[in-house]
């Protein structure tokens, strides 16, 4: 017998969970790791290490609790301390050695370690420590409103009953008891809610589709083909907030009438995959998942499918397929997969994101929801800041905000003294905006006006050390190789495309090629059969618009104004503001760079190979470019 | 593991799991490659038998998807993000250093089959950039001549 017979057994379980939840908070101490992916790649393993270590020498047997991202994957690892009564705090860059002093001044002795500390988070019945800022208020948090990434990092994720205390399953209690499908469908049309995957199609509208579409059994697939390199939003919520994601998809087949699911996520999510599987196993035992969910007689089966690495089944008929085992190759529309999906049944296909909004909207109502953001786009948006930022990570920020406000303010800008030069959103086939368009609100339609897309969340900030030409020629390679090879204005219009750029990146361009891009870029987005092949021109478009002048400078002066692409320019050093900090002597390979400590350094341009290794390496940004045309006709003259 | 040393019969029991699921290629093709490290001919031609898909279908997926080994791979599996956020915080150099270090180029493996080398685009950990897998273990803001300390400690 499933733990949860009905509606009652869920309103005292969350009741309980919730009073165990403040018991334990007024009475004993817990450290919480942060865990997620990018956590351990920064070394929470080692840390968490430390911890268990020194718990047992000192004979202490405090609660430790391993958490999902928090988002500010910069800081990390991330650490908190909770005493009992006391507000949550967060160390950042916690390393092994300093868990001695933190377990020692903080958790015995109530004394915060106010230098490592990054902010603190307390609820009602807590006292906040003074000297450390709330989360509110430090930059990165303070603009946010999370509301898919709201359990993230705080709860932890292999633990259904925090997630019931939390609010959870509580939206699909209120579905099955008190709403039919129709009033699904429509408080989700009403919160206009638009698909997160990137289309930007409104969900409620696919669900009717899906609905009234004539066949049996029906399916709801949630895509977790997270492909887009620079983009870690879904494994993220994945990670930290798996119930969410299982809520919202039992609502949503709810509202269909489909008994069966499949979460189609990437291999290279191990870690997701893990806390899916745990996750779905929990709801099971608990009653909810599998027959007469919470005593309804309403019932649904969940499995996870693993992808196998191709970026074009993250395109929902090629996902299709490959869960039915073939190739994933897309395939024309319509029929759209709500008439003809999955083994030929309707199939309602939604991203992550979606899924794990769903229950709030829920549970809030659509006005609650519809008021956050936009008209066009209501909700928030969540992104993936990543490249030449300050604070990379994981953000959710209201729809409408500017690109100005998510850099500056959220992103705290560019490291290392450098200029900005570049949005890209969307992804390798997204678009990439320039500084005149920092002042655009980041909603749907704004940012496909504005010649970019909103795609499914990942923003790429990049700096004046990056040549646009280079990085388009980068997104081209990516999507070309990407190509399953169906159609042939995707297969060969994106070879074609990435011959043009090498070509230029190596200073071979014509003017002509130019013209070329535009006409290749034309037929692929007309006649390609699926986005991928129809977006793949949407970087080196973008890029040829606001950045024209970087393409003439590769084809006319043979020059990398950038100074990336390689041999088109020598490097001096200027001498009279160089700190002699040794860091390009250091960084070049053909030990060309000599210098005594603390006095200005020079380059030997016999032996320099125009590597670049050294301009990269400066932190004082002292390191000149000049063309070689202009070098060889003055050392001419 | 040489072509004929390979025991068929640890394929039954991924065989008999997956026996009544439709549209188990996938899967089975997965759960295989966990046991062998590769897809050796042998493999596929004893799940054509058993599933009955035809062996030039199964080929089909097995070349479509990036996971699936046609080939031998090397004890240590290294994977060198070159994904958008990587690429443009040093990625490309990264390649290069590891491969000269190899001896390698990316997609292949050295004739001891100690490591292979390869390319991925975006683990999703792009806070951390560049980022480097060895052997299901992630290294954040990687440095080239640290990674490849690490790798030549490996045995």
């Amino acid at each position: 017998m499933p733990i949860l017979k009905n509606s009652e057994d869920l309103i005292s379980l969350r009741a309980s969970a919730q009073e165990k939840r403040q018991k334990d908070r007024a009475s004993e101490a817990t450290i919480f790791i942060g865990m997620g992916t990018c956590g351990i790649a920064a070394g929470a393993s080692e840390v968490a290490d430390a911890i268990r270590k020194e718990l047992d020498e000192r004979n202490l047997d405090t609660k430790v609790v391993n958490v999902g991202c928090i988002g500010i994957c910069v800081k990390e690892p991330l650490v908190d301390i909770k005493l009992p009564g006391k507000a949550r705090v967060t160390y950042h860059h916690v390393k092994p050695k300093m868990i001695p002093k933190i377990i020692e001044d903080h958790l015995l002795n109530g004394k915060v370690v106010k230098r490592w500390a990054l902010a603190q988070i307390s609820d009602e019945n807590d006292t906040p420590v003074e000297g450390v800022i709330t989360y509110q208020e430090h930059p990165f948090y303070s603009k946010q409103i999370r509301i898919a990434l709201r359990n993230c990092g705080i709860i932890d994720p292999e633990s259904i009953e925090e997630y019931i205390a939390a609010d959870g399953y509580l939206a699909l209690n209120k579905v099955l008891s008190e709403t039919d499908s129709e009033d699904v469908i429509e408080e989700m049309k009403d919160s206009g809610l638009r698909g997160r995957g990137g289309a930007g199609f409104l969900t409620g509208l696919k669900w009717e589709f899906c609905m009234r579409a004539r066949g049996y059994p029906k399916y709801v697939i949630c895509n977790a083909d997270e492909g887009d390199p620079g983009a870690f939003m879904d494994r993220s919520i994945l990670e930290g907030d798996p119930h969410a994601v299982i809520e919202g998809m039992i609502i949503a087949s709810y509202a269909i009438g489909a008994p069966e699911g499949y979460i189609y996520c990437r291999a290279e999510y191990p870690l997701a995959i893990k806390r899916l599987k745990k996750a779905i196993a929990q709801a099971h035992e608990y009653g909810l998942l599998g027959d007469n969910i919470l005593g309804s007689d309403f019932s649904f089966d969940l499995k996870v499918k693993e992808g196998a690495g191709a970026f074009v089944c993250g395109e929902e008929t090629a996902l299709i397929a490959s869960i039915e085992g073939k190739r994933g190759e897309p395939r024309p529309r319509p029929p759209y997969p709500a008439v003809s999906g999955l083994w030929g049944k309707p199939t309602n296909v939604n991203n992550v994101k979606s899924f794990a909004i769903t229950p709030q909207i829920m549970l809030k109502g659509a006005d609650w929801f519809s008021s956050i953001g936009t008209s066009g786009s209501t909700g928030t948006a969540v992104f993936a800041l990543t490249g030449n930022i300050e604070n990379t990570g994981l953000i959710e920020v209201p729809m409408g905000i500017t690109l100005r406000e998510i850099i500056y303010d959220v992103g705290e800008g560019i490291p290392n003294k450098k200029n900005f030069k570049a949005v890209q959103t969307g992804g390798p086939l997204g678009g990439c905006l320039p500084t005149a368009s920092l002042d655009t609100p980041v909603d749907f339609d704004s940012l496909t006006k504005a010649g970019a897309t909103m795609g499914s969340g990942g923003m790429i900030v990049v700096d004046q050390d990056t040549c646009m030409v280079e990085l388009a020629r980068y997104f081209l390679t990516f999507a070309s190789a990407e190509s399953c090879g169906k159609c042939v204005p995707c297969r060969i219009g994106g070879q074609r495309l990435l011959e043009i750029l090498t070509r230029i990146t190596e200073g071979h361009g014509k003017m002509e090629d130019l013209d070329e891009i535009e006409y290749i870029s034309k037929y692929m987005r007309e006649d390609s059969l699926c986005a991928l092949g129809q977006l793949t021109p949407g970087p080196v478009m973008a890029s040829l618009r606001f950045f024209r002048d970087e393409y003439e400078a590769h084809i006319k002066e043979h020059f990398c104004p950038a100074g990336v692409c390689q041999g088109m320019f020598t490097y001096t050093i200027d001498e009279d503001n160089c700190i002699g900090c040794g860091l390009c002597m250091k960084a070049c390979p053909q030990n060309a760079i000599s210098g005594e400590k603390k006095q200005p350094h020079t380059i030997d341009q016999n032996l320099c190979i125009q590597c670049g290794a050294c301009y990269q390496a400066c932190k004082t940004n002292v390191i000149d470019i000049t063309r070689l045309q202009e070098t060889t006709s003055a050392q001419a003259a | 593991m040489h072509a004929t040393s390979i025991d068929l019969t640890l394929l039954d029991p991924i065989l008999e799991e997956f026996k009544e699921q439709k549209g188990a290629v996938i899967p089975i093709l997965q759960r295989a490659q966990d046991v062998y490290g590769y897809l050796p001919k042998e493999v596929l031609s004893t799940i054509s038998k058993k599933t009955k898909v035809p062996i030039s279908r199964l080929y089909g997926v097995v070349t479509f998807y990036s996971q699936f080994n046609l080939e031998r791979q090397g004890r240590h599996i290294v994977r060198v993000c070159d994904g958008t956020a990587c690429h443009v915080r040093g990625a490309p150099q990264l390649i290069e250093d590891i491969g000269n270090a190899l001896n390698l180029k990316p997609g292949s493996s050295d004739p001891d089959y100690k490591y292979t080398l390869e390319i991925v685009y975006c683990l999703g950990s792009c806070g951390l950039a560049p980022v480097v897998v060895v052997d299901d273990v992630v290294y954040g803001k990687v440095k080239s001549e640290d990674i490849i300390e690490k790798l030549n400690e490996l045995d």
